[in-house]
């Protein structure tokens, strides 16, 4: 029977783990314990490069407590000696890294060797002791001077689109034109910083393998410690209920997985790493990127000229390749076309996928490149987005399955006063600070892949999902919850929600903003078929009943380019003595299909926001070039922005409907948000202070 | 984190005593920010002298109307006494400027005095710090130095203090009182703290085994017209690249006597005087105010990241300046 108070899909569900989280219930990979578990603490590499001549445990030794140092000479040898067994599903083509391979380092903080002891304390005070003796190499890490050692990378890594090819005649064309500009921009390495930092608990039983993790996808874990290790699949398992934040650092296995599996064979016992927040600066991060970018129009605003070439990071072992230059071939139309995507090979630790991979870098430089197209045409900056509005991707010239874009520029537009804005930049004031009014435009692929779930009804009338997905923290377990909800006519508190557990049905990384669309999917279809055979026999439901239910996508060619999108208006204040930047208003519209529980979607918006702040005026991991080493290594001084920083933020959600996309119309959204918020807030700087900055972040030296 | 033993003497003379005695011992307060440091490996105390049972979390008057500030007061009290908010308006804005409620709650007035550099080659034991292993070098003087001292710095060292308590404390002409092995003895807050020199390990002039008793706070004339500016990378929860306490005593626009101290520009809070010899008998202005802003970095030198703080720093001081002119608080 319905209850009145429906709440099915579009309902604004509290989280059904809040409770959890908020009284310490929910356990994180770094809580659970086991009986006569060990603690193990990672030593960590002082040079970018070269080799470890001496390893001195001796001192470590002694502490009391102390079972053992690992390092590269003594450890287990039970690790697969092939490459391809190292590949996790997200991993780029080249040389996955294997900690405590051999001798050889390859980037500052690479793990050197384990110290294993009965308590953490004991652990980490004989880290602390333990001597490595380097032979140093030479090693490159700054990002400008190696340039000339970029090359076109292979393509191949999961998520990863080439540029589009070329068209017309741009170089040539783009030498004559009138109406032009041709500007660099760089943005810096950053950090993922969850406040969760990895975590792992390793536990050996005969031959099978068990550990409690850090990951956004247990699956891609179980994978990646059966090919490692050499196992079976049955011979391991992952659990992982709960992740405190991971930006895209769980996407892949870290070091201290495959170390704290190491150990706990090693000491023949349970073993717990967790790594410090020093050490979250010591593997993957979002790769520093150089992009120029040289548009031309005609004196309308009309595109006709469009190159974005960009340069970003990698290692020297992975060709890590992300989706910088591809985004505004899908976003204006222009008849001289040309993107160009190489690598730098840099002695950092390989860049890893952070919200928005490729989107959040490539659409800033694409947007702030527009606003400076806007003067230079003299068009408001709306209205340059506008005139070069299109219905069809000019990249693949299919029809979009949904474009609400107009909408959420004439909305967002409205709601922030775009109109009050006067178009001369230093033209604007308020109470004695400079007054600057931005925006951007966001894109962001809707990515869609299969999953399987099984859907379970209780005799008690309750019903529980299960699939090995994962909740990042964005609200997965609320919003499957309301879909089965909905298809099983019961309230979302009547459904258990059981995700991050290997052994449970199979499920693809959380990632890409794809969770919703592709678990949600199968979950309903799932959630259909159960209440399909209940009502062809209802003593099912007395008794309990389940089913397993694989949903694919379809294999047919595409007939639709499938984006979500978002308009972001930024208003600023810059203090004219200090330099001070004040974000002081943000109004971000989004159009990203259906939209599943607004207030979680909401709060994914807010975290968008949030970032866009930081990725334009703070975040930034800084290398010492000298030592080639992240130097900004904690909370303190690696900043993301605290509450005084986060203005009166407006979240408006444009009504879209998408039949193409997958069956449940939604686009994701934990992405798209951040996607040009940056370059909204640096050119609203611009429009407060007419000082172009093309480095993020924006900070007042830069304005005085 | 290497094992300590820990002391908890219930007065200051066995305190004294305690630290004397045991080997390579360390007074703990709060311990905001020695904990972390011993976490990261920079100090390695082997014993510790918890100060929590003393008698020194008091605030009450001091000699000559002036106000005593117990030196295991936490900020948080310290920031939000009515005395100090009345009085000594320009304490208690940069003290709640600095850290966050987490912390001041649990940070000691002497721990604040006492707290040292957040210079990344400092915390980081991988690199040269000539203060963290005196004769290591300064990994700082060509590294990455945004956030490093352009006045008073030598080729040793080029660290700055990143106490906000402080820099109010020497505009307000505070004295720290000391007890020791030796007795007890009074020391100016601007003498307190000294420069790297070529001992840049040594952040105060603290004596081996002296504890601090209290804050004295002389009776203020700046109550009405002072301003702390805080200029930072981020709202809340950033050490200064640049702050002013700025005060001023008037009659009419006339400048009787003013204070101007820096933090962020050097190892140690920075009183500028000739700035504020400048202003003495002038009218305010805001010229006026840029001026002696400019007479602040006559002498100073950037290292590369840091430049932009010589352009800074005066523009500071006369935005702090405009301000207490004012009379805002905010």
């Amino acid at each position: 029977m319905k209850t009145k108070e429906k709440q099915g899909v579009g309902q604004a569900h509290i989280r059904v783990d809040g409770k959890k989280k908020v009284m310490g219930q929910a356990r994180y990979a770094g809580e659970f314990t086991l009986d006569g578990m060990l603690y193990a603490y990672v030593v960590s590499s002082a040079v970018a490069r070269g080799k470890v001549s001496g390893i001195k445990t001796a001192a470590a030794e002694r502490i009391e407590g102390v079972k053992g140092v690992m390092t590269h000479a003594n450890r287990p040898s039970i690790l697969s000696e092939n490459d391809d067994d190292w590949r996790d599903q997200i991993a780029p083509l080249g040389r996955p890294f294997r900690p405590l391979w051999n001798n050889v380092i390859e980037f500052s903080h690479q793990p050197l060797a384990v110290v294993v002891a009965d308590t953490f304390e004991a652990a980490r005070c004989a880290a602390s002791l333990v001597e490595i003796e380097y032979e140093r190499g030479v090693h490159t890490t700054d990002m400008v001077a190696a340039r000339k050692d970029s090359y076109h990378p292979p393509s191949g890594k999961i998520a990863y689109n080439p540029p589009p090819e070329t068209e017309g005649d741009p170089e040539a064309v783009f030498a004559t034109a009138e109406r032009k500009i041709d500007v660099t921009y760089h943005t810096p390495d950053h950090h993922h910083n969850p406040m969760e930092p990895h975590a792992t608990l390793a536990h050996w039983n005969g031959d099978k393998l068990k550990v409690w993790t850090k990951t956004q996808g247990v699956m891609n874990t179980h994978g990646f410690l059966a090919g490692a290790f050499g196992l079976d699949e049955e011979q391991v398992e992952v659990v992982c209920p709960f992740v405190g934040g991971a930006f895209g650092c769980g996407l892949r296995p870290q070091y201290q997985l495959v170390l704290a599996a190491l150990a706990s064979r090693a000491f023949n016992a349970p073993v717990r790493l967790t790594l410090t927040r020093e050490q979250m600066f010591s593997f993957g991060h979002r790769p520093y990127t150089i992009q120029r970018l040289r548009l031309a129009a005609d004196e309308s605003g009309r595109l006709n000229v469009f190159m974005h070439d960009a340069d970003g990071e990698t290692s020297k072992f992975e060709h890590f390749t992300e989706t910088v230059v591809n985004w505004g071939a899908s976003l204006y139309p222009a008849e001289h076309r040309k993107c160009t995507y190489n690598l730098v090979p840099l002695d950092l630790y390989t860049p890893l996928d952070m919200r928005a991979p490729g989107g959040a870098t490539g659409v800033h430089a694409l947007e702030c490149a527009m606003d400076e197209l806007s003067y230079e045409v003299g068009v408001d900056p709306l209205q340059l987005r506008l005139i070069n509005y299109t219905e069809t991707d000019p990249a693949s010239g299919l029809p979009f399955s949904s474009k609400e874009l107009k909408a959420c520029y004439q909305r967002a537009a409205d709601s922030f006063g775009w109109s009050r804005r006067k178009p001369e930049p230093r033209s604007m004031t308020r109470d004695g600070k400079r007054l600057g009014m931005g925006m951007a435009t966001g894109i962001w692929e809707v990515m869609y892949m299969g999953a399987t779930v099984k859907a379970e009804w209780k005799p008690d009338g309750t019903a529980v999902i299960s699939t090995a997905s994962a909740d990042i923290g964005t609200g997965t377990y609320t919003i499957l919850a309301q879909i089965a909800a909905e298809e099983l006519d019961i309230s979302t508190d009547q459904v258990e929600v059981r995700l991050g557990d290997s052994s449970l049905p199979q499920a693809p990384i959380e990632g890409g903003s794809m969770t919703a669309a592709s678990v949600g999917s199968a979950v309903k279809k799932a959630s259909s078929q159960l209440r399909k055979e209940l009502d062809e026999e209802s003593s099912r439901r007395k008794s309990g009943h389940s089913v397993t239910v694989q949903n694919q996508p379809g294999e047919e060619e595409e007939t639709h380019a499938k984006y979500a999108h978002s308009a972001s208006f930024a208003e600023v204040e810059i203090h004219p003595v200090t330099g001070s930047i004040r974000v002081s208003k943000l109004v971000i519209a989004v159009a990203a299909g259906k939209i599943l529980n607004p207030k979680t979607a909401r709060s994914q918006i807010l975290g968008c926001a949030t970032w866009g702040i930081g990725m334009a005026l703070q975040e930034e991991s800084v290398l010492d070039q000298a030592y080639g080493r992240f130097m900004n290594h904690n909370l303190a001084e690696y900043h993301v922005p605290v509450n005084a920083d986060v203005p009166d933020t407006e979240v408006i959600f444009v009504p879209e409907e998408d039949k193409e996309v997958n069956p449940l119309g939604v686009k994701g959204l934990g992405e798209v948000g951040m996607v040009g918020l940056s370059a909204a807030i640096v050119n609203a700087v611009y429009h407060a202070t007419g000082k172009r900055v093309r480095h993020l972040p924006i900070k007042l030296d830069s304005l005085l | 984190m290497k094992p300590f033993s820990l002391t908890q003497p219930k007065d200051a003379d066995a305190a004294i005593q305690a630290h004397a005695k045991l080997p390579d011992a360390q007074f703990i307060g709060g311990g905001t920010n020695l904990l972390d440091l011993m976490k990261y490996g920079v100090m390695e105390p082997k014993s510790l002298v918890d100060l929590q049972d003393l008698s020194f979390h008091e605030i009450g008057p001091g000699s000559d109307g002036g106000l005593r500030l117990g030196a295991g007061v936490t900020n948080a009290e310290t920031a939000e006494h009515p005395k100090v908010k009345k009085d000594y308006p320009l304490l208690s804005q940069a003290i709640l400027s600095g850290a966050s409620p987490q912390l001041r709650n649990m940070a000691t007035n002497g721990g604040n005095l006492l707290q040292r550099t957040r210079c990344y080659y400092f915390y980081d034991c991988a690199t040269a710090c000539n203060k963290r292993r005196p004769g290591s070098g300064c990994a700082a003087l060509k590294g990455f130095n945004r956030i490093h001292a352009i006045l008073g710095a030598s080729e040793h060292c080029i660290a700055t203090h990143p106490s906000d308590m402080c820099v109010a404390l020497v505009a307000l002409d505070a004295v720290v009182k000391v007890r020791g092995p030796e007795g007890e003895r009074e020391i100016a807050v601007e003498e307190f703290h000294r420069l790297p020199g070529e001992n840049p390990e040594k952040d105060t002039v603290l004596k081996e085994s002296e504890l601090i008793l209290s804050i004295e706070l002389p009776s203020s004339n700046f109550s009405k017209h002072s301003h702390y500016l805080k200029v930072r990378d981020r709202e809340s929860y950033a050490f200064a690249l640049v702050s002013v306490a700025a005060a001023l005593q008037l009659s009419g626009g006339r400048i009787v006597d003013s204070r101007v101290a820096l933090g962020g520009v050097a190892h140690k809070p920075w009183r500028a005087r000739a700035a504020e010899d400048f202003l003495k008998n002038k009218e305010c202005d805001r010229d006026l105010f840029l001026e002696a802003g400019k007479l602040v970095v006559k002498d100073a030198r950037g290292y590369g990241h840091n430049d932009f703080k010589l352009e800074l720093a005066p523009r500071a001081v006369a935005e702090a300046l405009l301000q207490a002119w004012k009379g805002q608080e905010s």
